[in-house]
């Protein structure tokens, strides 16, 4: 992670965002602090001079020049640390009394307050600090002046303005550490998609985004992404099998049927017209075979990529199988063969009635073709805890335990039924319409012979 | 028999206007969308064949207009789409029957039979007859030549439905959508054996023999031949 991608990344930029936000307020509210504390002091000092002010210059009025000159005199040996200041001049500025040694000269405002060095006074004379007075002008053209030392109160403000630096220096240092924090966790997380999705544009279409199990909202994104991922593996990986399923399996069938015609047309003329019409039967049984492989292929890639349940209705697999034993009974009967229904109770499950019936038919098809004569063939439907489920179960020749996953492959046929007619599709389809329901199709052993079940997934509570 | 094909695929097209033509039907043929309907819309048609996919106008339009304007002439919709709820969209529209490509000349005859047809009859019947069997609709019997034949309920709404296609091809597509309600490929032909079982019932022991089979096709319930 390099600093200027830091930089552009729109989760650094909100995180400085909050932290100018964030200090902004801070600076507001330490104002408001300083505000409140400090000026409040300041003008508790203010108020004090005044109230004092005033007071003498009543006692002026009352008790005259002695009165006020004694009141001072009194008050000044009361303040030996001479926290306050006090003088009374002569229309010349000249003290008559008072703990100054002369008028400070310092400008005075419009209402009679002005500031100024304490330098002549005090016990600590090596020290210059500073006192704030007001001066009042009495009548006979005498000059009074009361004043107070602020030295203590600016080291309280300047402690009060140093705790509130410290406290404002801490927050933006804060805000800094946790926004760059923050933002490099985020990045850390969106950089570990981006580099998914540049794996998979490479062409690895395996990758997923990692997830860290904690259901937020990254995770959640992450889950959404890999499921996207799934579907569209799953949707590639189909689209591959039927082209090379047509590559490599619907050639040989098209090279007989090329074969077939071309030995028709370059016959010897002794061939009666007889014989020729058979080898053109032949072709167009070719053909009319090669078109149904076509269209079961189609279909199956269809129902893998068909994502919409909307056309699915409610309906119950114990009719379904019921229907199916009666629609095949009589070919198993030709073949010896006794095809029963186990299971009368309803089997409530949804779904897309037409494929769930060639589903079912595919399977009961292969037990009566594979299964010899004499054999019993039972389909059972049972809404077990887990899930409803369909059966078809023979006592044939069952499919041995290390190809039970082969045989759903499109085209795939076990040696022991090469010589029966069959596309090798069947069973694929029967799996992709398992999928579509989102259903699983095992295949077991029956003990003899085998027993495919499709499970459907356990219905949620629904409101009806 | 007058039948209007909308199709623009010239191939396909020659080819069914030929087939069509040597079963006895008058055959016009539109090749894209507007002129279709045009014609449509210009002359009196017993039957109509219209492609979903088609230049200018698509099938599915022609065949709403046509509904909308009042034209009730039965419609067979064409497609290559063959899937469920394609089917459902075509019939929605208002079509009569739906056939995928690629199909056998024969099934779509067939169908065009039956919706020919369909148009005529439309009146409930409770008495089949085809030569000497009977079939009462209501008392659910069937009687050839005077005896009574038991038939299983299945049995009962196969031959029914023969019956109702008289002198018709009827195939096995059509008697699976029909008799079993199910749309799906059997890959073996179950059919065969219901129809040999119900022509054990039917037909041993009497004469002429009623239900035949007719080669890649399907098959025709009549009494004679």
């Amino acid at each position: 992670m390099t600093t200027s991608r830091l930089l552009r990344s729109f989760t650094f930029r909100l995180a400085l965002l909050y932290m100018l936000l964030s200090l902004g307020s801070v600076v507001v509210l330490l104002g408001y602090i300083y505000w409140a504390t400090a000026g409040y002091m300041d003008r508790q000092v203010d108020s004090t001079i005044e109230a004092e002010i005033r007071g003498l210059a009543e006692q002026y009025q009352s008790r005259g020049l002695v009165g006020l000159s004694d009141i001072i005199s009194e008050r000044v040996s009361h303040d030996p640390k001479g926290a306050s200041v006090y003088l009374l001049a002569d229309a010349s500025f000249a003290p008559i009394v008072g703990n100054l040694s002369d008028w400070p000269r310092a400008p005075v405002s419009a209402s009679g307050w002005m500031r100024f060095e304490l330098r002549d006074w005090g016990r600590d004379r090596s020290e210059e600090h500073e006192a704030r007075a007001r001066t009042f002008r009495l009548r006979g053209d005498l000059h009074l002046l009361v004043g107070r030392d602020v030295r203590d109160l600016q080291a309280t403000h300047r402690l009060i303005l140093d705790a509130l630096t410290w406290g404002l220096a801490i927050t933006a240092a804060l805000a800094l550490g946790v926004g760059l924090l923050m933002s490099s966790r985020v990045m850390h997380r969106i950089e570990a998609i981006n580099l998914t999705s540049r794996e998979i544009m490479e062409g690895d279409l395996s990758r997923r985004v990692p997830r860290d199990g904690s259901g937020d909202d990254f995770d959640r994104l992450a889950e959404n992404l890999n499921r996207m991922l799934e579907r569209i593996e799953k949707l590639m990986a189909a689209v591959r099998q039927v082209s090379d399923n047509i590559a490599h399996d619907l050639r040989t069938p098209l090279t007989r049927l090329s074969t077939r015609l071309e030995q028709a047309r370059n016959s010897n003329p002794q061939q009666t017209p007889d014989e020729i019409s058979r080898a053109i039967d032949q072709a167009i049984e070719d053909a009319q075979e090669l078109l149904g492989t076509f269209n079961a292929l189609l279909r199956i890639a269809r129902i893998e990529s068909r994502s919409s349940q909307g056309d699915f209705t409610d309906l119950d697999l114990a009719c379904l199988a019921q229907d199916i034993a009666e629609l095949y009974e009589p070919v198993a009967a030709e073949k010896d063969q006794e095809l029963s229904v186990e299971g009368q109770d309803p089997v409530p499950v949804r779904g897309d009635r037409d494929l769930l019936f060639q589903a079912l038919a595919n399977l009961v098809d292969n037990a009566i073709k594979y299964a010899p004569p004499g054999c019993r063939i039972t389909i059972g439907t049972a809404g077990r805890d887990a899930g409803a489920e369909v059966s078809v179960a023979d006592t044939g020749p069952g499919i041995p335990a290390d190809l039970r996953e082969k045989v759903f492959q499109r085209f795939y046929r076990t040696d022991a039924s090469r010589s029966t007619p069959g596309s090798g599709l069947g069973l694929s389809l029967v799996r992709a319409v398992a999928d579509m329901h989102e259903a699983r199709i095992l295949l077991a052993d029956n003990a003899p012979g085998l027993r495919a079940t499709i499970v459907f997934p356990k219905r949620g509570l629904e409101p009806d | 028999m007058r039948v209007l094909l909308i199709e623009d695929d010239e191939q396909l097209a020659g080819y069914l206007q030929k087939a069509l033509r040597e079963v006895g039907t008058v055959v016009d043929h539109a090749g894209d969308g507007r002129e279709g309907l045009l014609m449509a819309v210009g002359a009196d048609y017993d039957v109509m064949i219209i492609d979903r996919m088609l230049p200018s106008l698509d099938g599915l339009s022609i065949l709403r207009t046509l509904r909308a304007s009042g034209n009730r002439t039965p419609v067979l919709i064409l497609s290559a789409l063959g899937e469920v709820d394609d089917r459902v969209a075509g019939l929605r529209a208002g079509g009569d029957d739906y056939l995928a490509k690629p199909f056998a000349f024969a099934e779509l005859h067939a169908r065009l039979e039956a919706l020919l047809r369909r148009g005529s009859t439309d009146s409930p019947q409770t008495r089949l007859r085809v030569s000497d069997l009977e079939m009462d609709l209501l008392a659910r019997t069937v009687v050839r030549s005077g005896k009574g034949i038991s038939l299983q309920p299945r049995e009962f709404r196969l031959l029914e439905y023969l019956m109702r296609h008289a002198g018709q091809v009827v195939t096995r597509t059509m008697l699976l959508e029909s008799v079993w309600d199910y749309r799906f490929d059997p890959q073996t032909n179950v059919i065969d054996v219901h129809i040999s079982r119900l022509r054990a019932k039917i037909d041993r022991g009497f004469d002429p023999p009623l239900l035949h089979t007719v080669r890649g096709a399907g098959y025709i319930l009549r009494d004679n031949q």
